[in-house]
């Protein structure tokens, strides 16, 4: 495969013909932050939070860079100005979603989103001190388990439901109750630590 | 009696079905063959026998066009005409506000609102003794009565190139359809055109994506064309989803034959030989005429192997969605067609390369469809004479909402909104002032009456922040509130999204709640602003059209209104009368002449008082459903809504109305 080269934040970066921008920077040591990527799984494009400015003569774009390709002098901006406006705007609404969860805490404390700064700033232990109203619960809908459990398990025995603000993880107790007490692998790639609950909820709901 | 009359008309039933079938279906093998076919068609048919033509679409059918039919057929059948006359249950007609229509051929007599029991005195005046029904006819402002369908203006400031040969045929016969010169243009592009010639002429007439894009469809099929692969895919979308938009389902009910010729003539410039029609499952009588539609052009060989004998192969399959408005966008559409649930995929590549299992596969919308065999037929010179500088042709709209003439409208690009509003749809009712427009559906923005002359094209309507959409126009008058309108698109966007990206996700909904938050009355300094916010991040952040063009409503609302916004938020005043929370309602002591009307009629009992004691609405108990203020007689006018003041305080319990004295006064 050829290599192309590109500039990251003004440095030039070398990369393998069709990786895409993320893989890309993280070769370079250059950190863009995600919720939904996973290096075993197909790039999903659904947090959005990996999201950067590329520019091509004039006009500039935002793209995800978990899902874009590379190009061969292709100009990136991973901390540009829209870019960590958006992000920040993308934590403030999963702090209200899954307040105080991991990955949440972590890049809401790296961007300053007001629910964190309001806790270190202040040593508030209240969730309530965000933009938004919040909705507290604990998955924050990456899909990891879901995509982990087709892709590589190939079982299915995850999957959403529901639509919007509805949707949910569930497991399919069909399917579960046969494959997943010797698995569970999903239970280490969820970044909350929700699974386990999902799980048990599929177990309760199938033995009543 | 009764018994023999259905009787008769079960056996009249099956000899129409007979008759059709007597004729014998052979399969087409050439240009000449289907043209004569046509001849023959014509043969059999008088130009000059009268022809009943009853509008059975979608709104018709709800009015009960059926029933009408029925009616006619035994009317008919009783008054001994039945070889004399022909009955036809066409596709939609349009003016949807006035069915059942009824058009009489050939001298094209219309009659609106036709219930079952005009059927007799039509049979007898019109049908027998060539008179004209007065009453069932069109009548303007003025009270002239209007006979021919043509000349309602309703239909004559249209040009209704795509939509106009829906009342011509009766969409479950093939023979209907190739009478009126259908599958000519395919004649024409398979025997007398290369593939890239009929590719040029497309691109030549400019023709642009009519489901809401406005993306050139020539420049569209020729990716797909270039594509290196093998097995390509050209896929119909009648996955219409906007509230209030019903084109493509009048399409693909009233003529699927030019849905299905128009596809067929884009898989022979693409190279396709599979074809997909994505249909909402919740339009039966789209997918049971497409089904028929489908069945009859396999039986002349119009589809399958072969086709007319010109080596081309192309064959369509079905697919029912399962109701999601996200699955109208192209990747969603796709994923679903594969048979996995219809969310949108996050590629940079387009569908055009690579859809359907990764291959390269077309999407074009119903109307998009139906117009390319009109651009082979005609010419794409022809094509381009109609229209603006950038987009050209015809476009079908959705008239809908506080407007008088409630309907399907097909005018060329560039005519203005004010043409369509208030010619063709003859303005607002009940004496109301027009206030916006909505264009566009969900993702769509609203256009003041300030704007009400602005050309209609793609790139007009973008520029005032709107957008053409797949067509739907939604009229509002003074009485809508803006911010009431925002929230309702919001509120049917949060339930479409998939949930599958954060910013759409998340984002919709928390937008959602603070335009609640505005209209219960508890809107906050600052909001407008912060929703400005939210929505250039939902805009710019969000995987898939859905997500990207939902904040237009709050945004073009706020861009027009923004003083409605102010109002609900620093006043907590609802200037349209319409939050529940911002308003109450009010009996003027002085004016209430206690008639206990609106006491009786009040069905939350919240309105105390008695015979000669002044009314008092009890706020406590009022649920506001405006009763009061419909009931209260308007000679008195004693009941109001307000909203943003105090309320006043009521008058002692017990208080004597104060009587008028005769009429007048």
């Amino acid at each position: 495969m050829s290599e192309v080269t590109l500039i990251i934040n003004d440095e030039e970066v070398k990369a393998k013909e069709g990786m895409t921008i993320l893989e890309a920077a993280r070769n370079a040591g250059i950190d863009i932050p995600t919720l939904c990527y996973h290096e075993k799984l197909a790039p999903y494009g659904a947090c959005r939070l990996c999201t950067v400015e590329i520019v091509r003569g004039q006009r500039s774009r935002l793209v995800a860079s978990c899902v874009y390709t590379v190009e061969d002098g292709l100009i990136v901006k991973t901390e540009s100005e829209p870019v960590i406006k958006g992000r920040k705007m993308l934590l403030e609404l999963m702090w209200a979603r899954a307040p105080g969860v991991q990955p949440i805490r972590n890049y809401g404390m790296r961007y300053g989103i007001s629910g964190v700064q309001a806790i270190r700033d202040y040593g508030i232990t209240s969730i309530s001190t965000t933009k938004f109203e919040i909705e507290p619960t604990f998955c924050i809908l990456c899909g990891l388990c879901v995509r982990y459990c087709t892709e590589v398990k190939r079982e299915n025995a995850i999957g959403f439901i529901g639509r919007g603000t509805e949707r949910e993880v569930v497991f399919f107790p069909e399917i579960a109750r046969k494959e997943c007490p010797n698995c569970k692998e999903c239970y280490s790639i969820c970044p909350t630590g929700a699974l386990p609950s999902h799980y048990a909820l599929a177990e309760a709901r199938h033995s009543t | 009696m009764v018994s023999l009359q259905l009787r008769n008309l079960n056996r009249l039933l099956l000899q129409s079905k007979l008759n059709r079938e007597e004729r014998n279906v052979s399969r087409l093998n050439s240009a000449a063959d289907l043209e004569r076919l046509r001849q023959e068609i014509l043969a059999h048919r008088d130009p000059n026998k009268p022809c009943v033509t009853i509008c059975s679409g979608t709104g018709c059918h709800a009015y009960g066009s059926e029933a009408v039919y029925e009616a006619f057929v035994k009317e008919i059948h009783r008054n001994g005409l039945r070889e004399k006359i022909d009955i036809r249950r066409t596709g939609c007609h349009g003016f949807c506000e006035r069915g059942t229509l009824v058009v009489i051929f050939p001298e094209e007599i219309c009659y609106l609102r036709v219930r079952p029991k005009d059927v007799p005195e039509i049979v007898s005046a019109t049908l027998t003794e060539k008179k004209v029904v007065d009453h069932l006819l069109y009548e303007d402002a003025n009270g002239q009565r209007i006979v021919h369908e043509g000349e309602i203006p309703f239909y004559s400031h249209q040009s209704r190139i795509v939509f106009g040969n829906n009342r011509l045929i009766d969409p479950r016969r093939i023979d209907d359809y190739i009478a009126l010169g259908g599958y000519n243009a395919l004649a024409k592009a398979l025997f007398e055109m290369t593939t890239e010639q009929v590719l040029s002429e497309v691109k030549r007439a400019n023709l642009r994506g009519r489901g809401g894009g406005g993306f050139p469809t020539g420049i569209k099929w020729e990716t797909t064309r270039n594509a290196p692969a093998e097995i390509k895919y050209v896929i119909v979308n009648a996955d219409e989803g906007d509230p209030g938009a019903y084109m493509d389902r009048s399409l693909l009910e009233g003529n699927p034959h030019s849905v299905l010729e128009g596809l067929l003539i884009g898989a022979y410039a693409i190279g396709s030989h599979q074809g997909f029609v994505y249909v909402r499952q919740e339009y039966p009588l789209a997918v049971g005429n497409l089904n028929i539609a489908l069945e009859q052009a396999r039986e002349y060989g119009l589809l399958g192997l072969n086709i007319l004998g010109s080596g081309f192969d192309f064959d369509v399959k079905v697919h029912r969605g399962a109701g999601a408005f996200v699955s109208g966008e192209s990747s969603a559409l796709m994923t679903a067609i594969e048979g996995r649930v219809g969310e949108p995929r996050p590629k940079y590549i387009r569908t055009a390369v690579s859809g359907i299992w990764q291959r390269p596969s077309n999407l074009n919308n119903v109307e998009t469809w139906a117009t390319v065999p009109l651009i082979i037929n005609k010419g794409a010179e022809w094509f381009t004479s109609i229209g603006t500088e950038r987009s050209k042709g015809t476009k079908i709209f959705s008239l809908v909402g506080k407007v008088n003439n409630t309907g399907l409208v097909e005018v060329p690009m560039g005519t203005t909104l004010r043409e369509v509003i208030f010619n063709i749809g003859d303005g607002i009712p009940g004496g109301k002032k027009f206030k916006a427009v909505q264009t566009g559906g969900p993702s769509g923005g609203v256009i003041p009456d300030s704007l009400l002359d602005i050309p209609v094209d793609f790139d007009e309507l973008t520029k005032v922040g709107s957008m053409m959409g797949s067509g739907g126009m939604i009229v509002m008058d003074e009485d809508t509130c803006m911010v009431d309108i925002a929230r309702y698109f919001l509120n049917f966007l949060a339930g479409e999204s998939c949930g599958k990206c954060l910013p759409c996700r998340e984002g919709i909904y928390q937008m959602l709640k603070i335009l609640n938050r505005i209209c219960e009355g508890n809107g906050r300094e600052g909001d407008i602003e912060f929703l400005e916010e939210i929505s250039e991040v939902v805009r710019d952040f969000s995987l898939c059209a859905l997500g990207q063009t939902a904040p237009n409503p709050i945004l073009s609302t706020i861009r027009y209104f923004r003083d409605e916004y102010e109002a609900h938020i620093k006043e907590k005043r609802c200037p349209a009368g319409v939050c529940k929370a911002l308003i109450f309602y009010y009996i003027d002591p002085q004016k209430c002449q206690a008639c206990m009307i609106c006491l009786r009629d009040c069905p939350a009992e919240a309105i105390t008082g008695g015979k000669n004691l002044i009314h008092i609405i009890d706020q406590e108990k009022c649920t506001k459903c405006g009763t009061c203020l419909e009931v209260c007689p308007p000679r008195f006018g004693a009941v109001s809504k307000l909203s943003g003041v105090k309320v006043p305080e009521p008058v002692l319990q017990g208080t004597e109305a104060i009587r008028k004295r005769g009429k007048g006064k």
